[in-house]
């Protein structure tokens, strides 16, 4: 499942990490690796951008870029 | 004997603590510039301690030093080629995991770090306790444990600096990170090959070298090519095959296997050294933002502190503003009565403090509105923002932080062109910068007075509202035309760390205030005062204007005039004879004062320019006007208060309604009126705001850009309306 299709308050492990590889970085030096845990605090009130607990600090990513990353619910 | 000198850098994330740490060491002995070719603030300070003179660096705060961003690339430049004599890493204590990717970048460049365990207390009372000596141990890197905000360990802090700055270099190669036998031979072979391929005077380290090259750092690689000509070509090769090879075995790129790697690194360090007690603490910066980006409460709460931070910036500011306002007026009422009559007092009065006068009145407004946005920025609100205006700003292709250089386009666009220093990526910068000066600035807001005020009367703010939505939507129609066209792609990730909510220190918000409202101060120095002088010389020459009628003459025949009748009449008449001949000399003196200013170099140039503005319905004095306004929008009104000669009917006229008086009978028609509002709300917004359009865009090309870009909107628009307007029978 994609990260941009968990719900508030839901918890999961990054499986995988897509897109181009200028962002995949960004990413993974924000803490987001593979295996890591992440729950998914919120989501602006637009709905977009959503915001992240992850290693104890809170990240925010577009749905856009959420979508590139593959996650399994915990 | 002689001090030693020393360099400190001080490196560290986002929100790790380092401003605050920086600015305690160093007080207020600190400059602010620029780091070369860019538009990142350099900050630099020097002390005097324990018999060393140390000069402090502060780098730009990053989370990695992958040369992505213009912060990471100057960050790790400066490291690489000024050698600084030792790196303190500022980490933040209770975020060791993340702010250890950076300091283990730091350690693979081969240069002297230290770590600042900072925010000691914080970690503390979450119940993390770290390890400092194991960490240290494992890392071979000296750790001391900091609380910035409180001034605790900062004395340690530089005895470890200088301890370390006064050791030899060595960070045994077994403690760097250690990667998979995969990558680890791929490194190795690397290395070996590129060994025999350089000579002594090869400035990094090898192993570095070979992880940046597998890791396919373009500027690395510009540098190897650089640096060692011919043979780079193999060596660029090679590290290509390797990588492909790399690519193969991990079904991945490189770089990304060898981040995930660091992180295993990492992780590693943290079990060893992190205990965690599992007392659970409410989590206040938490409970905050349960309110401040509550689905509901969000927006009107960041409305709500928009507006405050108007009002502070305008409503406050006004009183300043008048003091100001009032001090300008008695120097030049000073030196109208000190200097003799001359050309240099002309110059001081008329040119020097009008111009130069007119903008510093709004440095009271430029300290509270920096005074605000540090207290957004410092607190953490800034990035909650980014956070709720992100869905709509990213409707014209920008970043959510943009949002607020642009609100304050509305108040002043200097600052807000200064403020979008706080974007990331460069092209969102400069796409903000190109839009946000069709926010129409508080400057604009009396030429809508005057002209609405005369030509719509009865609908004036409902014209000087559309005015303003009229802004906005070009603002929004070209910045999604440039997104497409000129700034193409590339839209910045916006994965943005959420900080914890602090509280201000205030000596940093007085810093932060002062140092972005001196870069205003020193402009008006410069470009703003240059620009009145040009300005004033070219409306007060030449002086020896042959006038068409005898002016003097005929002030002289009214003073005669009425001097019989005053002297001949009844007493009760007296009066009134003495008010009608003051307004008769009025009269004459701004007929002769209109026409020196159109036989003035300006009004001959207001003259040649004519036919560019005759088609939005402009005339030779419109354009004059305008062209004054390209100092300042000040000084489009005052212009047109000489220029349509504003006469007085009676004494009882304001200056306001003589003006009005004088654009009614001008044959100006509401039309031409809107059109030039809109011109005046399009076109290039100031002289100073050119200025920090150069300062910040760090490019001449930028700057014309924009003006030719702007004041061709400008033109385009105003003659839709006028053309369109007339078709249609207005």
């Amino acid at each position: 499942m994609r990260l941009s299709e968990m719900r508030e308050g839901q918890q999961g492990r990054i499986l995988r990490i897509g897109g181009e590889t200028r962002l995949r970085r960004r990413i993974l030096e924000m803490g987001l690796t593979k295996g890591s845990e992440i729950y998914v605090e919120k989501y602006a009130p637009l709905k977009d951008p959503l915001e992240l607990v992850v290693r104890g600090c809170h990240v925010s990513l577009r749905v856009k870029e959420a979508a590139e990353i593959d996650v399994e619910a915990l | 004997m002689e001090k030693r000198q020393l360099r400190i850098a001080l490196a560290g994330n986002p929100n790790s603590g380092k401003t605050t740490i920086f600015n305690n060491l160093t007080g207020t002995r600190q400059k602010v510039g620029n780091w070369p070719g860019v538009t990142v603030e350099k900050k630099e300070g020097d002390i005097h301690q324990f018999g060393y003179d140390m000069k402090i660096i502060d780098l730009p705060g990053t989370y990695s030093l992958t040369p992505f961003s213009i912060e990471e690339i100057v960050a790790r430049d400066f490291i690489l080629d000024e050698n600084p004599d030792v790196v303190i890493d500022i980490i933040d204590a209770s975020n060791l995991e993340r702010n250890l990717y950076l300091a283990n970048q730091l350690r693979e460049l081969d240069c002297k770090v230290i770590f600042a365990l900072n925010m000691a207390d914080v970690a503390k009372s979450r119940g993390f306790r770290i390890d400092a000596a194991k960490l240290s141990e494992l890392l071979g890197v000296p750790v001391v444990f900091t609380v910035g905000n409180k001034n605790e360990g900062l004395d340690d802090l530089l005895k470890a600096a200088i301890a370390l700055a006064e050791s030899p270099l060595e960070i045994p190669e077994e403690r760097k990170v250690r990667y998979s036998n995969d990558i680890e031979s791929a490194i190795l072979e690397l290395r070996n090959f590129i060994k025999p391929r350089v000579d002594l005077s090869f400035p990094y380290n090898l192993r570095w070298t070979a992880v940046k090259l597998l890791e396919d750092d373009k500027i690395i690689k510009d540098r190897i090519r650089e640096k060692i000509g011919a043979e780079s070509r193999n060596i660029l090769i090679k590290a290509e095959e390797l990588r492909g090879k790399l690519s193969g075995r991990f079904d991945d790129d490189p770089e990304i296997v060898m981040t995930d790697e660091r992180y295993g690194f990492i992780a590693g360090i943290i079990k060893e050294v992190l205990s965690i007690s599992t007392r659970q603490r409410v989590d206040i910066s938490r409970n905050i933002d349960l309110v401040l980006t509550n689905r509901f409460l969000g927006f009107p709460i960041f409305i709500f502190f928009i507006w405050a931070m108007f009002q502070v910036t305008f409503s406050l500011g006004a009183y300043p503003m008048e003091w100001i306002d009032a001090g300008v007026g008695y120097a030049s009422v000073f030196f109208e009565y000190v200097l003799p009559d001359s050309l240099l007092k002309d110059l001081i009065v008329d040119g020097i403090i009008a111009g130069v006068g007119s903008i510093i009145i709004f440095l009271p407004n430029i300290l509270l509105l920096f005074f605000c946005i540090a207290l957004f920025e410092d607190t953490g609100y800034m990035a909650r923002a980014a956070f709720l205006m992100d869905r709509i700003m990213h409707l014209i292709g920008l970043h959510g932080k943009s949002f607020i250089p642009m609100l304050m386009g509305f108040g002043c666009n200097v600052p807000a062109i200064i403020a979008t220093r706080s974007l990331e990526s460069r092209k969102d910068r400069i796409l903000t910068i190109l839009i946000t000066p069709f926010m129409s600035c508080s400057a604009k807001l009396p030429v809508y007075i005057a002209l609405a005020g005369t030509f719509f009367a009865a609908h004036a703010g409902t014209v000087i509202f559309i005015i303003y939505l009229f802004g906005i939507l070009v603002a929004i129609i070209t910045g999604r035309l440039f997104r497409t066209a000129l700034l193409r792609g590339e839209d910045a990730p916006f994965v943005m760390e959420l900080p914890p909510y602090r509280v201000p220190m205030m000596k940093n918000l007085l810093i932060h205030m002062w140092d972005r409202s001196k870069m205003f101060l020193k402009k008006m120095g410069g470009i703003i005062l240059a620009g009145s002088i040009v300005i004033w010389v070219l409306s007060s020459f030449p002086q020896n204007i042959q006038y068409s009628k005898d002016y003097d003459a005929q002030i002289a025949q009214v003073n005669q005039a009425y001097e019989k009748k005053i002297s001949s009449g009844e007493s009760i008449d007296e009066a009134w004879r003495r008010l009608k001949k003051e307004a008769l000399i009025k009269e004459i003196a701004s007929a002769k004062e209109a026409e020196r200013a159109e036989k003035s170099y300006i009004g001959r140039i207001g003259k040649v320019i004519e036919p560019f503005f005759q088609p939005i319905g402009i005339d030779w004095r419109g354009s004059v006007a305008l062209l004054t306004g390209f100092v300042a929008k000040e000084i489009v009104i005052s212009t047109m208060g000489v220029l349509y000669a504003a006469e007085g009917d009676s004494e009882g006229d304001s200056e306001s309604d003589a003006l009005r008086n004088a654009l009614l009978k001008s044959g100006m028609t509401p039309l031409s009126a809107l059109s030039m509002m809109i011109f005046v709300l399009l076109y290039v917004p100031c002289l100073a705001t050119i200025g920090a359009i150069t300062r910040e865009t760090g490019s001449m090309k930028w700057t014309l850009f924009h003006i030719a870009f702007t004041t061709g909107v400008a033109w385009g628009m105003s003659f839709i309306v006028f053309q369109g307007g007339r078709l249609l029978g207005f």
